[in-house]
């Protein structure tokens, strides 16, 4: 493919939105509140159509008769450049919104510079997505406050999610070679440089929630390179499950 | 009150409610009148949301992104549908929690067509077209019912439902003008639907109770039967529009009457569902008393955290 980089970048930050949203959809009817259930069905909502602009643009850089849903759906498991992070399965109401705030805060720092790019039409998804994901900061956001400095359960449960899923933070800011080939030609961000005013941010909302910032030295990596944790692959079997058993047909 | 000045109220009740005048929840009403909407709005409002299980069953495994997405949109539609009409029962004076424990509980019925399984990728359009089709039948006339809170929920409703239902029957005609497979799965969703979906106007009009004073108050213009009949003359021809066939080997268009004739269903069936053994009664009651129980400690916490806001704010105005 010509545009390698390119379709490849654009995977990087697609593939996030795409599982995000997936595990948010497992979670649709079950949640502890109708008006939680509707409020992330939204942001799942936002999230697969963000997903489904990029693919769109990537399936034409990709040329021939490939689709919006042959790329999201019919890549393997070492084909998927999410971060480890939005791949958590949704242990509890604390992980579902620690990890939602986690990636949230990280997302809307990428659209903000994201919608300065030389590409087009990347500037344009990141542009109509910056309110959208403003939106879902707010919401995980004041979660966070919420049920860190609501009881003295509800504060241990959201400490738990905060350590357990912080480990996968650091990946965010990594730079793969599609992103170094991108942000050379002006069109990638370079997340490494978003590191500081994220753990920032984060630090700050986390304390006025009374939890502890964890004080980790060891981090998790590999999403971005797609070696997954070992839950992807039965998330994939889900999302996937039509496009395999029932191949080259319209739905 | 005296009874005389009861009977006197009654009466005055009964004629606003027949010079089609609305009923507001600040309004006098005799108590029957009230719990009667509590069940019926109740119920409704349970249906929602246990209908968002069914469907939701299939968010994750949806053929594409558009469907994905659609599908997530739907069963959000539901969510808010109940979320209107556990508003609306709110305002006779219930509160969520407790429709919640009455449901919870088995106390409360939902519809039992939400007791069957979605098996395959078709059953969601089936679901739409037939399922949301005989929704809308039953809930149209609601739309002039007398208690204005429901009236006004099922205004937002149906214009919703007639949508999914557009929704439903688009994903059939893909699926009929797909290969065979898919038109197999087509066929074999509406095999499964079909009965089902004629039970949920309820037992014939020999068999139902309460009707006559339903019908006084406005929550039913049109007998089980009467509805049950539209839903059928309307829905053969659709499916002919698909090219697939109603398991219903007495169906037959009757020249004399302009309506169709059609088999026997099993009550027996019907009756075993709505008594509470249908083949998925146990998950779908299981499912929302488990999303209830672990979401506690979140609404718990919500509630703590509101109450120190608030008297942050006290501290702070004093
Ligand atoms: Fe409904
Ligand atoms: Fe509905
Ligand atoms: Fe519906």
């Amino acid at each position: 493919m010509k545009n390698e980089d390119l379709y490849q970048y654009i995977l990087g930050i697609a593939d996030n939105s795409l599982i995000l949203g997936q595990r948010l959809g497992e979670l649709c009817g079950h949640g502890p509140t109708l008006e939680t259930d509707i409020a992330l069905t939204n942001i799942a909502l936002d999230l697969f159509g963000q997903t489904r602009s990029y693919y769109q643009y990537a399936a034409k850089l990709a040329g021939g008769v490939k689709t919006e849903d042959d790329v999201a759906m019919l890549r393997e498991e070492r084909e998927y450049r999410n971060v480890l992070l939005v791949e958590q399965p949704n242990t509890d109401f604390a992980f579902v919104i620690v990890r939602q705030y986690l990636f949230d805060e990280f997302h809307l720092l990428l659209m903000q510079e994201l919608q300065n790019s030389k590409d087009e039409m990347l500037a344009a998804i990141a542009k109509k997505g910056i309110k959208e994901v403003s939106y879902h900061r707010r919401f995980s956001g004041d979660w966070v406050k919420r049920l860190g400095d609501g009881t003295a359960e509800s504060n241990e449960r959201m400490q738990q999610a905060v350590d357990d899923l912080w480990r996968y933070t650091d990946e965010l800011f990594h730079l793969t070679k599609a992103d170094r080939e991108m942000i050379g030609q002006g069109i990638g961000v370079d997340v490494s440089q978003l590191r500081d005013t994220y753990y920032n941010t984060v630090t700050e909302l986390l304390q006025e929630a009374t939890l502890t910032v964890p004080e980790q030295e060891y981090f998790q990596k590999g999403g971005k390179e797609g070696i997954h944790s070992e839950h992807m692959g039965y998330l994939l079997t889900e999302l996937q499950y039509m496009q395999r058993s029932y191949p080259n047909m319209n739905w | 009150m005296s009874e005389k000045e009861v009977k006197n109220l009654d009466a005055i009740f009964e004629a606003r409610i027949a010079r089609d005048e609305k009923i507001e929840p600040k309004d006098w009403m005799p108590e029957k009148y009230r719990q009667t909407h509590i069940r019926q709005i109740s119920q409704h409002a349970h249906s929602e949301i246990v209908g968002m299980l069914p469907e939701g069953n299939w968010i994750t495994r949806a053929p594409s992104l558009r469907r994905k997405a659609a599908l997530l949109a739907k069963v959000q539609d539901e969510a808010g549908h109940g979320l209107y009409l556990y508003s609306a029962c709110e305002t006779l004076g219930i509160s969520r929690e407790e429709l919640y424990e009455q449901l919870h509980s088995g106390k409360a019925k939902y519809s039992s067509i939400f007791n069957y399984p979605t098996v395959t990728w078709a059953d969601i359009g089936a679901i739409g077209w037939l399922v949301d089709g005989a929704a809308i039948i039953n809930q149209v006339p609601l739309c002039n019912t007398s208690f204005g809170p429901y009236a006004r929920a099922m205004v937002r409703v149906c214009k919703e439902e007639s949508f999914h239902q557009r929704q439903g029957y688009e994903i059939m005609l893909t699926l009929c003008k797909g290969t065979p497979e898919q038109k197999a799965m087509a066929q074999d969703a509406l095999n499964r639907w079909w009965w089902p979906s004629l039970m949920m106007f309820g037992p014939t009009d020999a068999e139902s109770t309460h009707t006559e004073q339903s019908m006084k108050w406005k929550l039913k213009r049109k007998t089980n039967d009467e509805l049950r009949q539209q839903f059928i003359d309307q829905t053969v021809p659709q499916a002919d529009i698909l090219g697939i066939t109603v398991p219903d080997p007495d169906l037959k268009f009757n020249e004399e009457t302009g309506h169709y004739d059609f088999g026997e269903i099993d009550w027996d069936e019907f009756w075993q569902v709505v008594k509470g053994h249908g083949p998925c009664n146990k998950q779908r009651l299981e499912a929302r008393v488990s999303a209830w129980e672990r979401g506690a400690w979140v609404r718990d916490a919500a509630m703590a955290y509101a109450d120190k806001q608030q008297t942050k704010k006290v501290a702070k105005a004093s």
